[in-house]
């Protein structure tokens, strides 16, 4: 074949493969600096123009569900750890809360505003980690930096519960794993002081900054039609000015009782989807605020007499045949361990020992409590729903999480199904990215907070 | 029940199966009469399920009772803006012949969720625009969330194309 001249090429005269204009396949990721984990997208180009787009996702793919299905209902919990990593406590929470539906069980009213509070703390955590690092990318990198130094006094609230930053663990089905250490309410003020001072800054350095709103004005826009077609929720579907979130249309935990508003805007385009989460930051620490107010706070260390003794001399005695009153002795447990004391298990848990861990004294001090124990640890024990299936849905920070648990009334789950909510925005990006300039591609696919762990399991 | 006793008066024997539980609302339909259910499902005033929220599959081979029955369900999880209710609709397949018609037309989300259903189950979605898989690669042997897919098998490897 002759080769192609350079005149045949640029101007698509002649025979030959430059015959008519080409456009030019471009493949961006799997590793690109923007792609927040690894998508491929590849675009076709007329010119800068992106004229069609095919995502492809998978990269980050572990067999969550098949995993899930291979273990306790308990052991799956890890794993959702691992889902949507920026804000795994609501991960946590909606799995075990589709458990308890399918067990028919109802939490303790102080667990309930634990849940909301950490989903909460959370959400602000994922909507600051989203913006910030889309406006990294269009060049605001004090934004992030602004965003993630807030951030990290939130996580230092979530390490302060949880005893983790980012592999939680926290939720159990029946409850939590531990209670609230002291003094959180003062910690959580001081951390929304600073958080509402960086939101403040970030509203002064990007909320109406020219360069910012030539990037983000009337980019990546999705009609409501078809937001709606694509099972889009979250800020995307709140961005076209439908008001939908799971905690107002289908309250769960205690969200009925919270005052808040849910945030809209009309334009479904990336700035509205920015205003809508800058505006959901300020209404989930004002649920948290109200919810810290408002808990239940439960009796401490009741009708225990004597001092705290470890755990080595509490067996000793009960192996001495001393055991009047030993069950009540209060015992001090390894720091590991701290906010799981009776007491504490029991304002945070369900009391049903068919499915919550028996408190560490009861399973190191009693025959009873380590039966418990361990009925609910041994393989072909444990957990066992009723036969059936449930779907339950939490508002994660990115839309509807919802979970579709079936049991065959076994000890490890049938069938775990994970609606990742980062999964219908990643389906229709190819349609808000069509027309568009190749460089308004980076804005809308940070809008789009794209979580590899979630969108991939 | 009023959703599931209209779909019942409306396609009748096309309802094989429906029941309530725990809150669920859960219609089983033939899969001759899908798209109809589905399409109803979405256009009727009173039902308004504007947004297909979930489409998933589960492999029924190992469940206690079932081992005999049909091997497959596709799960359709329907939730409706307007009326904020919801509707889980089922369809049964048979090991030998796990095809479903595609409901891509009705909600263009149902595209990567079939996708993801037929990489996973080898659930084929007749008169998909695009079938291929989701998430793992084409060379991909088998499809892993089918209970006889043992969690530990190794995939042969595979080079850059030749």
């Amino acid at each position: 074949m002759a080769e192609t001249t350079r005149r045949e090429f640029m101007l698509g005269e002649g025979s030959g493969t430059g015959s008519g204009p080409q456009n030019v396949h471009v493949g961006i990721g799997p590793a690109h600096p923007a792609m927040h984990g690894i998508i491929r997208i590849t675009t076709e180009l007329d010119g800068e123009v992106i004229v069609g787009a095919d995502v492809e996702i998978g990269y980050l793919h572990r067999a969550f569900e098949k995993d899930c299905e291979h273990g306790g209902w308990n052991n799956a919990i890890p794993y959702t750890d691992r889902l949507n990593y920026v804000s795994p406590l609501i991960n946590n929470f909606g799995y075990a809360s589709a458990v308890e539906k399918l067990l028919g069980i109802d939490i303790t009213e102080r667990c309930k505003y634990i849940r909301v509070i950490m989903s909460e703390i959370s959400r602000v955590c994922d909507h600051l980690t989203c913006v910030g690092a889309s406006a990294m990318e269009l060049g605001a990198f004090t934004v992030f930096l602004y965003m993630i130094k807030a951030r990290e006094f939130l996580w230092e609230l979530v390490e302060d519960v949880t005893g983790a930053r980012l592999t939680i663990s926290y939720g159990r089905v029946g409850g939590v794993k531990a209670d609230l250490p002291a003094g959180f309410g003062d910690k959580v003020v001081h951390a929304f002081k600073e958080t509402r001072e960086v939101l403040d800054e970030v509203h002064r350095l990007l909320t109406g900054n020219r360069i910012f709103m030539d990037r983000m004005v009337g980019v990546g826009a999705l009609s409501r039609e078809e937001t709606i077609g694509y099972a889009i929720t979250g800020p995307l579907l709140r961005a076209v000015g439908v008001p939908y979130d799971v905690r107002r249309a289908q309250p769960y935990y205690v969200y009925e009782r919270l005052q808040f508003e849910v945030p809209t805007q009309q334009d479904g385009d990336n700035y509205s989807r920015y205003l809508v989460r800058m505006a959901e930051m300020e209404q989930s620490m004002r649920i948290v605020e109200q919810a810290l107010a408002a808990i239940p706070a439960g009796p401490v260390n009741v009708d225990f007499a004597g001092r705290p003794i470890d755990p080595a001399s509490y067996v000793d005695q009960g192996k001495q045949g001393k055991t009047e009153g030993l069950l009540l002795v209060p015992l001090t447990l390894s720091p590991n361990l701290e906010g799981q004391q009776r007491a504490a298990l029991r304002r945070v848990n369900v009391a049903d020992k068919r499915v919550v861990l028996p408190p560490k004294e009861n399973a190191y001090g009693s025959i009873e409590g380590l039966m418990n124990h361990f009925m609910l640890i041994m393989e072909g024990y444990g957990i066992q729903p009723p036969p059936g299936e449930a779907y339950f849905a939490v508002e994660g920070a990115n839309g509807e999480l919802g979970f579709y648990v079936v049991s065959d009334g076994g000890d490890r789950p049938y069938r775990v199904r994970c609606r990742p909510p980062c999964l219908p925005p990643m389906a229709a990006l190819h349609r808000m990215i069509k027309g568009e300039m190749v460089g308004d591609l980076i804005p809308t696919f940070g809008s789009v907070n794209m979580i590899g762990g979630e969108l991939d399991r | 029940m009023s959703i599931l006793a209209e779909l019942q008066r409306r396609f009748g024997d096309a309802i094989v199966e429906t029941h309530e539980h725990r809150g669920d609302l859960t219609g089983v339909v033939a899969r001759d009469a899908l798209l109809a259910v589905l399409a109803h499902c979405r256009d009727d005033a009173a039902l308004a399920f504007d947004v297909l929220m979930d489409l998933t599959a589960v492999d029924y081979l190992k469940f206690p009772g079932r081992e005999d029955g049909p091997r497959f369900e596709v799960v359709y999880h329907l939730y409706s803006i307007a009326r904020n209710h919801r509707l889980r609709l089922k369809v049964r397949l048979d090991e030998d012949d796990p095809r479903v018609p595609s409901a891509v037309a009705i909600w263009p989300i149902a595209n990567w969720l079939e996708r993801e259903a037929w990489d996973m189950f080898g659930v084929r979605f007749e008169g998909h625009p695009d079938p291929r898989r989701l998430l793992l690669y084409e060379e991909f042997v088998g499809h892993p969330l089918r209970k006889d897919y043992p969690i530990n098998r190794r995939q042969p490897l595979i080079g850059p194309a030749s």
